[in-house]
C-alpha cells in the first residue's frame, strides 16, 4: 500500500499507542496535520508556544510512564522545542519530538525557517533522525519510541522535511529492526548482586537513597521489601519523591540543598549507602568532596555511565532497579538496625524542620499544608521552578506513588502549567495542582489558553512574593541584600484568569487560604487562586553556600538569633 | 588534572554524523581529542575510530563509559595499557636543492620512510610508524626547513589474536520486538 511520509508518520504513532501530542501548527508540518484527521485516534492538545508543547509531553510522559510526543514546526518552532527536550534529557523523560524541517532540496541553503535542530539538540537528547528517505520513516519512528522508552529513557527527535511528509512511498510497517549498538543492560550481575548483599548485610548504619529510577521502573513493592526487611531507612532525592509513601515508618524525606536536616544527617553518618536510580546530582550531595565521608556505596543504576561519576563505588550494578531489587532481595538477610534508626529519630526531633510558625500573612509552607489537608493527600502535584518547588517538595506529604512531577535536572521555571496539561491529559479522572510562583508562572502563561480549550480542571496555586523568590534569597544571603532583578510586578492573575473564562480567588490573609483551596476543590473545571504571601520568606533548611550537605541553615536557629545567614 | 595519554578505540556505525556525535560529545565533557582517524573495517556498517585524549583513569573511563551510551557506538575500549600497535602515517615536505638532497634520502633511509615526491627544491616524504619514530625524523628533518606536513594521527590495534567485539559476532544481529 502507499502512503505519505505524514501517513506513515502518524500510523506509526497510532501503532505506538499514542493517544494524544502537543504542539503547534507551522509551514513545514501543515501536511502532517492535514492528514490527522485520518487518525481519530490522536488527539491533537493545540499549546500557544511549543515550549509549552514539551514540557506538556514530559508532564504526560510521568504522568503515565507512556512517551510524550510534542510536534512543531522547523526553524523557530524547533528551537523553542529545545528548552523541554533538555529537561526531559536531564530527568530521563521518554519523549519524542518530531519537527518539520525544510524540504530536502533546500537543506543547507539557508532556507526560511531553516534550523539545523538535529545538530542543535545533538547534545541534549538520547538520539536523533533527520529523514532523508522517506520510505525509512517506518522504521525511524518505531527505533525512536523503542529508544525513547527502554533503558534510561530520555527524548528522541525526528526531523522530517515537508517533501519527506508529502511524498508517497510503498509502506511496510517493520516488524523487526536493527538497533545493534544499542543493548541496556536490564539484569543485575548475579557476582554483583552477591557482593551487595554481604555489605548490606554487614552494614550497622545503612541508608538508602532512592531517585526517579524507582518511579521508572515501577520498583515500588521492590525498595519497600528492600527497606522493611533489611530495616534500612530511605531518603529520597527531589525526583525520587513518592517512591515510597511519605507517611511509611522508614521514610525519612528529602536530602540535599533544601532537604531535611536529619535526612542530610543520616547520609553523611552512613556506614552504607544504597543508591538507587539516583545519580549524584549536586543539589543532592552538596560539596561532593565532603559528601559521603564514611560510606561504603552500592550504586543500582541503569545507565553505567552514570556510575563513577560523581562519586567513588564499592559495589556498581548496572540494570533495571525494578530486576537488580527483585534480584537482591532474595539474598538480603532480614535484619534490624534499632540503635540506627532511634538515632534518626533524634536527629528527626532535635531538626523538625517541617514546623510552621504563626503568622497572621499567607506563610507559602502553610498554603502547601492546607491543600495537603483539603486534596487529602490524593492530588498529582506539579510545580514550577524556585522557592514554592522547594515548598511543595517539604510540605507536601506524597502517600501515592509517582504524585510528583517536578523539573529537577534543568531546573525549569515555567514547566508548571504546561507540565500540569500533560499531567491532567494523562491523567483525566485525577486531581492535579499546578503550584507554581509568579516568576515561574508568567515564562509560560499563556498556556493558560490551553487549560481553557482542553477544558481541564487543573487547580492552580499561584506562591506570589512579587519577586524572584529563589534569587531573592540568595541576594538576600549571599550578595548582602542587594535585590537586583528580582521585584517583580505582576497582573491581577485573578483577572487575567478570568479573561481565560477560568475562574480564581486571591488569597492575602491567612484566613482566605482554606476557603480558596475548598472553593476551587469545588470547581469542576480549572481554579486558579493568587497567594499573596510573606515576600521575604525563606526557604529552609538551606545547605550553605559550597557547604557540605550537614552545613545546614535552619529556619528555627535563624529566627532565634542562634545562627545567621 | 594531570592525566596521561589514553588511547580509545571505537566501533561505530558507519552513517552521517556519526563522527560529529562522538567528537561532539568530547567536547562537551570536557576533554581535548589530541588526535581522531576515522576508517572503514573488516565488517562494512562499521567504521573505527582511535582517539587520542588526555587525563587520568577516572576521567577517561568516564568519557569511554559516556561515548559508548551513544546510540551509533558498537563498542568503545580504552586500550592504551593493553600490549597495542600503535601506527601514525606523515607526509613531510622537505625543502631540498642539489646539495641537501641526498643527505635527506640518507636519512629516509634510516628511518625506513620513502621519497613519494621530488621538486626542484622539495622532496615529500611518507613516513609510517609509531609518534616517537615520526617525532625523531621529523627533528632531522627540520634542519633543511619543512615546508608542509600533515599527520594522520594515531590509528591503533592489540596485539594478538582477540579482536574489539571479542566473542561477539562482528556482523549486527537483526534483533525482533514484540
Amino acid at each position: 500500500m502507499k502512503m505519505t511520509g505524514a501517513q506513515m508518520m502518524l500510523d506509526g504513532l497510532v501503532k505506538e499507542g499514542v493517544e494524544v501530542t502537543f504542539g503547534i501548527q507551522g509551514g513545514k508540518v501543515i501536511p502532517l496535520f492535514d492528514t490527522m484527521p485520518q487518525y481519530p485516534q490522536i488527539h491533537h492538545v493545540l499549546t500557544r508556544h511549543e515550549q509549552g508543547a514539551a514540557h506538556a509531553a514530559e508532564g504526560y510522559a510521568r504522568a503515565t510512564g507512556k512517551v510524550g510526543v510534542c510536534i512543531a514546526t522547523s526553524g523557530p518552532g524547533a528551537t523553542n522545542l529545545v528548552t523541554g527536550i533538555a529537561d526531559a534529557f536531564l530527568d530521563s523523560v521518554p519523549m519524542v519530538a518530531i519537527t518539520g524541517q525544510v524540504n530536502r532540496p533546500d537543506i543547507g541553503k539557508d532556507a526560511f525557517q531553516e534550523v539545523d535542530i538535529t545538530g542543535i539538540t545533538l547534545p541534549i537528547t538520547k538520539h536523533n533522525y533527520l529523514v532523508l528517505e522517506t520510505a525509512s520513516l517506518p522504521r525511524i519512528v518505531r527505533e525512536a519510541f523503542y529508544l525513547a522508552r527502554t533503558g534510561r529513557p530520555g527524548p528522541v527527535l525526528i526531523d522530517v522535511p515537508g517533501d519527506v511528509f508529502m511524498e508517497q512511498v510503498e509502506y511496510h510497517y517493520p516488524k523487526e529492526f536493527d538497533l545493534p549498538s544499542y543493548k541496556p543492560t536490564l539484569k543485575g550481575h548475579p557476582a554483583q548482586i552477591k557482593r551487595a548483599a554481604k555489605l548490606i548485610n554487614e552494614a550497622k548504619e545503612p541508608v538508602i537513597l532512592a531517585g526517579r529510577g524507582i518511579i521508572v521502573s515501577g520498583a515500588y513493592a521492590e525498595l519497600k521489601e528492600l527497606a522493611e526487611k533489611a530495616q534500612i531507612p530511605i531518603i529520597t532525592t527531589l525526583l525520587g519523591i513518592s517512591a515510597i509513601p511519605e507517611s511509611h515508618i522508614l521514610n525519612y524525606d528529602m536530602l540535599g540543598m533544601h532537604g531535611m536536616a536529619y535526612a542530610n544527617l543520616a547520609t553523611d553518618a552512613a556506614d552504607t549507602i544504597i543508591a538507587i536510580g539516583m545519580r549524584f546530582d549536586d543539589r543532592a550531595t552538596a560539596k561532593i568532596s565532603a559528601f559521603n565521608p564514611h560510606a561504603r556505596v552500592v550504586h543500582i543504576d541503569i545507565d553505567p555511565a552514570e556510575i563513577g561519576k560523581n562519586v567513588k563505588v564499592d559495589v556498581p550494578i548496572v540494570g533495571d532497579v525494578k530486576n537488580v531489587l527483585t534480584q537482591l532481595n532474595k539474598v538480603v538477610e532480614s535484619n534490624q538496625h534499632v540503635d540506627w534508626i532511634a538515632r534518626l529519630d533524634d536527629w528527626r526531633r532535635e531538626h523538625p524542620g517541617l514546623d510552621i510558625r504563626d503568622s497572621e500573612s499567607v506563610l507559602p509552607q502553610y498554603v502547601v499544608k492546607l491543600i495537603y489537608e483539603v486534596t487529602k493527600g490524593k492530588a498529582t502535584i506539579v510545580t514550577g521552578v524556585g522557592q514554592h518547588q522547594m515548598w511543595a517538595a517539604q510540605h507536601y506529604h506524597y502517600d501515592h506513588p509517582n504524585s510528583f512531577i517536578t523539573s529537577g535536572g534543568l531546573g525549569t521555571m515555567g514547566y508548571g502549567l504546561p507540565a500540569s496539561i500533560g499531567a491532567q491529559m494523562g491523567r483525566p479522572k485525577a486531581t492535579v495542582w499546578c503550584l507554581d510562583g509568579d516568576g515561574s508562572f508568567q515564562m509560560t502563561i499563556q498556556e493558560l489558553a490551553t487549560i481553557q480549550q482542553e477544558r481541564l480542571p487543573i487547580k492552580i496555586a499561584i506562591f506570589n512574593n512579587g519577586f524572584l523568590g529563589m534569587v531573592r534569597q540568595w541576594q538576600e544571603m549571599f550578595f548582602g541584600k542587594r535585590y537586583v532583578a528580582t521585584p517583580l510586578s505582576g497582573p491581577d492573575f485573578v483577572k487575567v484568569a478570568e479573561a481565560y473564562g477560568i475562574p480564581g480567588a486571591m488569597a492575602k490573609r491567612k484566613e482566605d487560604v482554606v476557603p480558596a483551596i475548598e472553593q476551587a476543590m469545588k470547581e469542576p473545571g480549572p481554579f486558579l487562586i493568587d497567594f499573596r504571601i510573606e515576600p521575604e520568606e525563606n526557604v529552609y533548611p538551606m545547605v550553605k553556600l559550597g557547604g557540605s550537605l550537614i552545613e545546614l541553615l535552619e529556619g528555627e536557629e535563624i529566627e532565634k538569633g542562634v545562627a545567621t545567614p | 588534572m594531570t592525566g596521561n595519554k589514553h588511547t580509545l578505540v571505537a566501533l561505530v556505525e558507519d552513517r552521517p554524523g556519526v563522527l560529529n556525535r562522538m567528537a561532539s560529545l568530547c567536547r562537551r565533557r570536557g576533554f581535548n581529542i589530541e588526535s581522531i582517524a576515522v576508517g572503514h573495517t573488516e565488517t562494512p556498517r562499521l567504521s573505527r575510530m582511535t582517539i587520542v585524549v588526555d587525563g587520568t583513569n577516572a576521567m577517561i573511563e568516564q568519557l569511554r563509559k559516556q561515548l559508548d551510551k551513544l546510540v551509533v557506538t558498537m563498542k568503545v575500549s580504552d586500550i592504551t595499557s593493553d600490549d597495542m600497535i600503535a601506527r601514525e602515517l606523515a607526509l613531510i615536505k622537505v625543502k631540498a636543492n642539489s646539495t641537501t638532497r641526498s643527505e635527506i634520502i640518507q636519512i629516509v633511509d634510516i628511518f625506513r620512510a620513502d621519497i613519494v615526491d621530488v621538486a626542484a627544491d622539495s622532496v615529500t616524504v611518507e613516513v609510517t610508524g609509531d609518534e616517537e619514530k615520526v617525532e625523531s625524523l621529523l627533528s632531522l628533518l627540520h634542519g633543511f626547513g619543512i615546508k608542509e606536513m600533515s599527520r594522520t594521527g594515531r590509528i591503533a590495534m592489540t596485539r594478538g589474536s582477540s579482536s574489539l567485539l571479542g566473542g561477539e559476532k562482528a556482523t549486527p544481529a537483526r534483533r525482533g520486538l514484540k
